[in-house]
């Protein structure tokens, strides 16, 4: 979680905040998109000029030729079709994994016999990088499409499953002593206090397993895909259409923003009732 | 209305992460009466307060509620923690409404009975705050609320107005024995403040060092009535010191 913080259901803060300084706010957004500017004119002129500085850009292509590929692009129906399907097979994996990832990280925070029975087994797999076991995936399972599934999977498993036991170990034990001493059994103790209680560490784990899950998404896909951004990526570099490449590169960056957004502001939604900066402030 | 518990300590030996802190301690509390315990720090009040609750196993002796072996936690022995044991995601009236809920009560109702424990402890209008926006002071009516509204039959409080101000605390008194005559129930309070031992007790139980029996149980002559008890207190005060001198 990003220390960025939205006001909670209590505080009431004036809408619009005067300017520190006396600045207006348009200078620095005047500022921001020079600096976007400028690298894109950096960008056009390096490549147009056919530059060699040990790089070579004279091998990339131009802002307008990705410009006018992106807009040609998205009036295609290719397009997309290969950007749903990587999302429901990240949303799939990623699903799976938060689900599982957190059931097991429950379990194995929690029960001792959890811990020796699944426990080897987590430390043992862990350190593999997901992305290694995809001649495996593809030997394993039936269709390319699981296998692909499955690695995305596997990429955000783990991250979620350690972030959920740790939550688990850290909980306050005051909190389920409360409940207990309220007549509350172990259902109430895991819905009431295990499961509200550690979303601030399972956001944390969500966040990160979503960003490797984009990468093993698009490694896959490269691999063994039939659609998918990362397969049309891969495809276009192999028939050597160069602007297509940056089309798919802007598509996966855009993909990446908005789903890590996405769970960045559910996460937040969830753990209003943290304290935060700006109640220590008044 | 329910009565009080009784409850009873036997030859009881407490030990935490396998440190003895109690050992041989016997004590009796009667039904619907209001029993201080008081010690110096670390002699293991909190301690008892576990075992009395069910969240502490003894490893020796009995504990007893209503002549009946203690074994685990129950809605009718509730605690009341000093501080933070408030479930953070829950507005004030959503954790009174969950004590409730464990205690049995229908959904109908449960919130016309959140609604009358925050108007009973003075929490009209923040029912909806969450507890990280309330005082202190504030903090512990609802914990107060939340322990009593499960209806339990005795209750284990755990210096829970520790942290107050003297003046909110003092308010804090006058509210519990308004709610204790209200839902009776037997109280078992921990502090290490002798006036506040003098003001809510009918008795006042003094703990020893480890392993020692009890230093003093004295008797309040017409308790939580106003007036000074200068020669009760001198006797709280001189077991205590005696307990911290060995």
């Amino acid at each position: 979680m990003t220390a960025v913080s939205v006001s909670g259901p209590v505080e009431l803060e004036p809408v619009t905040a005067p300017p520190r300084n006396g600045r207006s706010p348009w200078r620095s957004r005047l500022l921001r998109l020079a600096s976007v500017a400028a690298a894109l004119g950096l960008w056009q002129a390096l490549t147009a000029n056919h530059a060699r500085l040990w790089l070579r850009f004279d091998t990339l292509p131009t802002v307008d030729e990705i410009t006018m590929a992106l807009v040609h692009r998205l009036c295609t129906q290719d397009y997309w079709l290969d950007l749903a399907q990587s999302l429901v097979r990240i949303l799939t994996g990623f699903g799976l994994a938060a689900v599982v990832g957190v059931a097991t990280g429950i379990m194995l925070g929690r029960s001792r016999l959890a811990g020796d029975l699944l426990g080897p087994l987590a430390e043992l797999a862990r350190p593999i990088p997901a992305i290694a076991v995809v001649p495996v995936a593809i030997l394993l399972f039936p269709t390319d499409e699981a296998g692909v599934v499955f690695i995305t999977f596997l990429a955000a498993y783990f991250p979620v499953m350690v972030s959920t036991r740790h939550a688990v170990r850290a909980l306050p034990t005051l909190w389920e002593d409360s409940v207990r001493t309220m007549g509350g059994g172990r259902w109430d103790v895991l819905t009431q206090v295990v499961l509200p209680g550690i979303l601030p560490g399972v956001f944390g784990g969500l966040s990160v397993g979503m960003g490797v899950a984009w990468i093993c998404v698009i490694s896959a896909e490269m691999i063994s895909g039939r659609l998918g951004v990362g397969y049309r990526t891969w495809q276009a570099y192999t028939v050597l259409a160069y602007p297509h490449v940056f089309v798919g590169i802007i598509t996966i960056g855009v993909l990446g923003f908005a789903t890590s957004a996405a769970v960045e502001l559910v996460g937040r939604r969830v753990t209003r009732w943290l304290p935060r900066s700006e109640d220590n402030a008044r | 209305m329910t009565s009080g518990m009784r409850l009873e300590l036997d030859r009881v030996r407490l030990s935490y992460n396998g440190i003895p802190v109690i050992d041989g301690l016997s004590l009796d509390v009667g039904s619907g009466e209001i029993l201080v315990l008081t010690g110096p720090s670390g002699c293991g009040k909190t301690t008892v307060l576990r075992a009395l609750a069910g969240l502490l196993a003894p490893d020796r002796g009995w504990v007893l509620a209503d002549g009946v072996e203690v074994t685990g936690t129950s809605g009718e022995r509730g605690v009341v923690f000093q501080d933070n044991a408030l479930l953070p995601w829950r507005s004030v009236r959503s954790n009174i409404e969950l004590a409730l809920r464990l205690r049995g009560e229908p959904r109908a109702t449960r919130r016309a009975q959140a609604d009358r424990w925050i108007t009973e402890l003075g929490l009209t209008g923040f029912g909806d705050y969450l507890p990280k926006s309330l005082s202190g002071g504030m903090r512990q009516r609802v914990q107060l609320a939340r322990g009593l509204a499960g209806a339990p039959r005795a209750v284990m409080m755990d210096e829970p107005f520790g942290a107050l101000d003297t003046q909110t605390r003092a308010a804090m008194q006058r509210l519990l024995i308004g709610a204790w005559r209200t839902h009776p129930s037997t109280i078992v309070f921990v502090t290490h403040d002798v006036d506040e031992a003098l003001a809510l007790g009918d008795r006042v139980a003094v703990l020893g060092r480890t392993g020692q029996p009890l230093r003093a149980l004295l008797d309040v002559p017409a308790p939580r009535t106003a007036g000074a008890r200068p020669a009760l207190r001198a006797e709280v005060i001189a077991a205590l010191e005696h307990s911290i001198a060995e």
